[in-house]
């Protein structure tokens, strides 16, 4: 009865609960990531937990996981009988033993170690002098087998493509016999033909008797693959239900508790060109990383959205426009003037605003004020300094106005940068980029990770800007954004930009599979 | 051109440079471990330190040998779980944190021997190791001298290179280490543990590292000096880099290292009269850096080499 | 069970709070090796105490002992804050001092005026060469500056060896390696009558305050620490890493070839091998203890200053090891990097597993 690993489980489906969640609660610092949410999870059952980004759903697994100790609450999960037994909370090893798998949304997997090694690692005793691979093997090749989940066992992690690793990971919940198998965001990285395959292959597994919690904010996937939903809002659960009496308007309220702003765009007929890329090439270090041979214009009036599963060459294009690397062939030209010596400072200064991917990582330091960081990318500018000395007043008092026209709330401009949260942050970085009314904008990943209200607002701003006469570039892993926000949308694969003169959703994601002539 | 003909042909040569290159290896592979398990271990310059004068103290109270070698293991596992707290669930900075230990240790070391000994001008000595005398492999041309006629501890040492080749390449420990030095979370998430693993690694690790300095009061010479180590450890530091963090190729470069500082001291006496004696002095530590600067480019850091990984923070 | 949270803001308090904390239970943990060495502490910290303040002599003599401590700290907290692991303040130390008998015994035997800022510039130099290769060699190739800055402190000490027993030996030393004494004219001049300490410490009482205004007020310190605190953020946002990290480099460099010519032009007069014991890398130490704040530097050198002179003091009347003072030295870098910890994190303690907040 352990499931799809030790073959088809004689019971085929019941309704007995395999999976109770009572009253966990969970606070980081001042921040109540989850509130008193209770759950549970029948045998064979596909549960969808869905809510916005900040909702509380990672948090609620990682408790279930072991990973983070809940504050408040108790976990049950069924034994091999089915009588349900508390977990011990705070320990991923009693929850591996008790039979929860978990597939982080990051995947934390070791690339240095092939599959195999990543599959096996902790389930063999430590310090054992040897290791009975072969066994090891006849096991995953079983399991593989039996639910389709194909990937190479030999090659280190770090060369298999994003799908692949995904299926390592939920081989590896299988491989330690799991009975709930929790996907975190599942279908962030894949396209929408690999997510297809993806639940049909969970469908089959919770045929034989597996059960699942997959976390999503895609109303589309949750509908056709769940058998029931529970969404979260701001750490608490406000709703349940099976997924035969759920549409998607009483959900999407439901997640925001309140109706989603639709974004208002004018018809604009595209303006001159503002960028040209021609026949850039770039020899990144991974297949992120690299581009071949692109061209690619950007209009005024324009929103350009660039589609296409993540590490497709995304990096690559963002960080030519971005001045981070130097192309190994072509030239970049905006409003027809070739830029000579690519630098982030030249690009700047040519009137490229750029909205980074990793907006910690690369959008800010984290420890310099918020002040500091409106002026980071101006730093030759009088206005910010004289003689080479900061004019700490001036510097302030903009910031000040600043901060109130784009609504950057936080403990105010002279504290850290890394006390915003995440939406705050990203409208820093707005207010930076669109103070120099640039002629082009590149926005990489710009909401992700934001909740509906600052997307929204994020939406709205990029709007803003191409009816001023900006063009845009719209870097986006999220399908559902390009096609509500942009005028024409190309399809980024291996590096490679392909035009899709349509915004059909269907058109697009074969293209984004490299399913096309 | 003759002459250095001579010197690469002569057993004296290779016996020289496996025996400089002994400590080092010892030291290799101490670094090798911790970093393999994602921390930089900079005490180790001052757990050379501490092993050396432990060792010999150890013996000289009347411990034996072996007993000597005991002290010196615990006395770095001591410094490394210092260093292990500090870097590991504390996740401070590991370069400040070892440069820290190094000065710990080393003035640890300086000031336990200043007390025991207050008022010496020779340091006493005590009896070291003794090359092996084994009945016929001893006697073998060339290899005898070169392999056999070596102390116990130059064979500790290679027995150490297959065993952590081993460990690494061939258990779930090393698995588990590889890992650990890579993606934390993929440990974390496997439910083992990754302060265990990374403290055991350093522990391990840096009594590896005093066996190496004990090697030099125990078997290259027999008693302490102050300014022995004289920077070994740094060099074991860039040897690791230029060993890409494999045991094998760890003992290639230790042995490497060895063979060119037993070149320059012959070379030195050669060629005394026409180069100042210093400039052979400096070279071992130029090719240290000059191994440092041709392997950087293409070396395959641990991913999580530096980074500190808290529980429950992903 | 305990728990440990980020905090969201540290408490003013604990920048100046922690360093003092730090010395205090380093000098409080220092009893142990005492009674282990048959000293009383309590009279041993009196000597120790003594030995600083006891004398208008001794308290110079630790102002003496402070100075290169200020440059080489100086030199660590600028790197540091930008980091640049410089671990090789030693060496560049010599290459200073070098420099500094090169041109001021006797090559040029011209007015004060001239060969006193002369052998500060070229000291300053020379030391900032010894820390601008390290830095390209991380640039270019990406060499980990730390292991080639600490052994580039041997080759550099084997160097100045060879300059000693060659080109710079004093040719009335009898065999000795040592090097001609600078000209009176190129001395720094003392600052008080028949005491040793010098003008060095002015010049770097002064660098300090500079240190301090440019980190804060310029946009030199500006790129430095953005730099520093997220190099990729810095490079995103259009500032030139490489030219900030050279820039830094020189400046670090310069600091501690500075602390070479303050001992040989200040202290000293000639240049032996034995210079310095180890000022570069207990300059290391007083960045720490200073939260590598330049002004804190001032301070946190005073400290180790006294720690050293008040220990040899010591030494000298009860016989215990003044190794004792490396010992005090390094348990306080120990436990600065504990308490910065404490001010980074809060250890939250609560009795059981679930319970509710």
């Amino acid at each position: 009865m352990t499931g799809l690993a030790n073959g088809p489980a004689p019971f085929p489906m019941t309704d007995s609960t395999v999976l109770k969640l009572t009253g966990l609660s969970k606070r980081f610092g001042s921040v109540v990531a989850n509130d008193d949410v209770s759950l549970t999870l029948k045998k064979g059952e596909v549960l969808a937990l869905l809510g916005e980004n900040g909702a509380g759903k990672t948090t609620l697994m990682n408790m279930l996981f072991g990973h983070y100790l809940p504050d408040a609450g108790s976990v049950d999960v069924a034994d091999e009988e089915g009588t349900l037994r508390a977990l011990p909370l705070g320990h991923p090893q009693a929850a591996l033993g008790a039979g929860v798998g978990m597939v982080h949304q990051h995947f934390t997997l070791a690339e240095n170690l092939n599959a195999l090694d990543n599959i096996t690692l902790g389930s063999e005793p430590l310090f054992a002098l040897k290791r009975d691979r072969a066994a090891a093997r006849r096991k995953i090749e079983g399991i593989i087998e039996r639910s389709g989940l194909n990937a190479p066992l030999n090659v280190p992690v770090g060369r298999l493509t994003v799908g692949e690793r995904q299926r390592v990971e939920i081989l590896k919940a299988l491989y330690r016999d799991a009975r709930i198998l929790v996907l975190d965001e599942p279908t962030a990285v894949l396209t929408p033909q690999e997510a297809d395959t993806l639940f049909e292959n969970i469908q089959a597994m919770t045929q034989d008797g597996l059960s699942v919690i997959f976390i999503s904010h895609k109303l589309r996937e949750v509908l056709a693959f769940s058998d029931r939903i529970a969404v979260l809002r701001h750490g608490r659960k406000v709703g349940e239900m099976a997924t035969s009496e759920a549409d998607e308007t009483s959900i999407a309220r439901m997640m925001v508790g309140a109706d989603t702003p639709k974004v208002a765009r004018a018809e604009l007929a595209p303006g001159k060109p503002v960028m040209q890329l021609a026949g850039i090439s770039v020899a990144g270090r991974s297949k992120r990383d690299t581009l071949k041979d692109v061209d690619l214009t950007v209009n005024a009036h324009e929103i350009l959205g660039v589609a296409g599963i993540s590490g497709n060459g995304q990096g690559g294009l963002a960080r030519v426009i971005s001045g981070l690397v130097h192309p190994s062939a072509g030239r970049i030209s905006i409003d027809d003037r070739p830029i000579a010596k690519l630098s982030p400072a030249a690009m700047v200064k040519a009137g490229i605003g750029r909205i980074p991917e990793d907006r910690h990582h690369e959008g800010i330091v984290g420890s310099m004020s918020v002040a500091e960081n409106m002026v980071i990318e101006r730093l030759d500018d009088p206005e910010v300094q004289r003689f080479g000395l900061l004019r700490h007043d001036e510097i302030r008092s903009h910031s000040e106005e600043l901060a109130q026209e784009y609504d950057v709330r936080g403990p105010g401009v002279t504290a850290s940068a890394r006390l915003l949260s995440g939406g705050n942050i990203q409208k820093l970085i707005l207010a930076r980029v669109f103070e120099r009314a640039p002629r082009l904008i590149l926005a990489n990943q710009p909401t992700r990770g934001l909740d509906m209200g600052a997307a929204a607002e994020v939406g709205r701003r990029l709007l803003e800007a191409r009816e001023r006469g900006a063009g845009v570039v719209l870097i986006s892993e999220d399908l559902d954004e390009i096609l509500g926000l942009a005028d024409r949308i190309v399809v980024i694969r291996d590096g490679t930009l392909i035009e899709a003169a349509t915004h059909d959703r269907e058109t697009i994601g074969l293209m984004m599979a490299g399913e096309t002539e | 051109m003759m002459d250095l003909l001579n010197i690469l042909l002569s057993e004296s040569f290779w016996a020289a440079s496996l025996r400089i290159a002994t400590p080092l290896i010892f030291g290799v592979l101490g670094a090798l471990i911790c970093e393999r398990a994602g921390v930089l271990n900079l005490g180790i310059e001052g757990i050379f330190v501490v092993g050396a004068m432990c060792g010999w103290m150890a013996v000289w109270l009347g411990a034996g040998l072996w007993g000597g070698i005991l002290v010196a293991a615990c006395a770095g596992a001591f410094f490394g779980l210092l260093h292990a707290i500090l870097t590991v669930p504390l996740g401070l900075s590991q370069h400040v944190s070892g440069l820290g230990i190094t000065l710990f240790a080393t003035s640890v070391s300086y000031f336990t021997y200043r007390t025991a000994l207050p008022s010496v001008s020779s340091p006493p000595r005590i009896e070291p190791f003794q090359p092996l005398d084994l009945p016929i492999l001893s006697d073998l041309p060339f290899l005898g001298p070169v392999l056999f006629q070596q102390t116990t501890l130059t064979w500790l040492a290679l027995a150490f290179v297959a065993l952590v080749w081993y460990v690494m390449n061939r258990t779930a420990l090393g698995v588990a280490l590889q890992a650990v030095g890579d993606n934390p979370n993929s440990v974390d998430a496997q439910g083992l543990s990754v302060y265990g693993l990374r403290i055991g690694a350093i522990v391990a690790g840096s009594a590896l590292m005093a066996l190496g300095g004990a090697f030099l009061t125990m078997s290259a010479f027999d008693a302490f000096f102050f300014g022995m180590v004289n920077g070994r450890g740094w060099v074991c530091i860039a040897l690791v880099i230029f060993a890409s963090w494999r045991p094998g190729k760890a003992l290639f470069g230790a042995l490497l290292f060895g063979a060119f500082d037993a070149l320059q001291v012959r070379l030195q006496t050669e060629m005394g009269a026409l180069v100042p004696g210093q400039v052979f002095l400096m070279a071992p530590y130029i090719l240290s850096i000059i191994a440092l600067v041709i392997a950087a480019r293409s070396a395959d850091y641990p991913r999580a080499l530096l980074t500190p990984w808290f529980k429950g923070q992903r | 069970m305990i728990r440990i949270e980020p905090r969201a803001q540290t408490p003013r308090a604990f920048a100046v709070g922690i360093p003092v904390l730090s010395a205090i239970v380093a000098l409080a943990l220092a009893a142990i090796p005492l009674i282990f060495a048959g000293a009383n502490p309590i009279v041993a910290y009196g000597e120790m105490f003594k030995g600083v303040f006891g004398s208008l002599f001794a308290f110079s003599e630790m102002l003496t002992r402070a100075t290169p401590l200020m440059f080489t700290g100086l030199a660590a907290a600028l790197a540091f804050r930008a980091k640049l692991w410089n671990i090789g303040a030693e060496g560049q130390l010599y290459l200073g001092a070098m420099a500094a008998v090169a041109i001021g015994s006797g090559v040029l035997d011209i007015s004060g005026v001239v060969l006193l800022p002369l052998i500060i510039v070229c000291g300053a130099a020379a030391g900032a060469v010894g820390m601008a290769a390290p830095t390209y060699l991380k640039v270019r190739f990406g060499a980990d500056e730390v292991v080639t800055t600490l052994l580039l402190n041997f080759i550099i000490l084997i160097f100045l060896q060879m300059m000693l027993e060659g080109p710079l030996q004093d040719p009335m030393s009898l065999g000795w390696p040592q090097s001609a004494p600078v000209l009176d004219q190129g001395m720094l001049p003392p600052l008080m009558e028949r005491m040793r300490v010098h003008s060095g410490l002015i010049l770097a009482l002064v660098l300090a305050g500079v240190a301090q205004f440019m980190l804060a007020r310029s946009v030199w310190g500006f790129k430095l620490r953005a730099v520093g605190e997220n190099v990729a953020a810095a490079r995103h946002a259009g500032i030139n890493v490489k030219r900030s990290l050279f820039g830094v480099a020189v400046i670090s460099g310069g600091l501690a070839g500075l602390a070479g010519v303050s001992e040989v032009a200040g202290l000293k007069g000639y240049l032996t091998a034995d210079l310095s014991p180890g000022f570069g890398y207990t300059g290391i130490v007083v960045a720490m203890l200073a939260g590598l704040s330049p002004v804190g530097v001032v301070v946190a050198a005073l400290f180790i200053a006294s720690v050293f002179v008040g220990a040899d003091s010591m030494s000298r009347a009860m016989g215990v090891s003044s190794f004792l003072a490396d010992l005090v030295v390094s348990m306080s870098l120990l436990c600065v990097l504990i308490g910065g910890f404490l001010a980074k994190y809060r250890i939250i303690r609560s009795n059981k597993a679930g319970a509710t907040s």
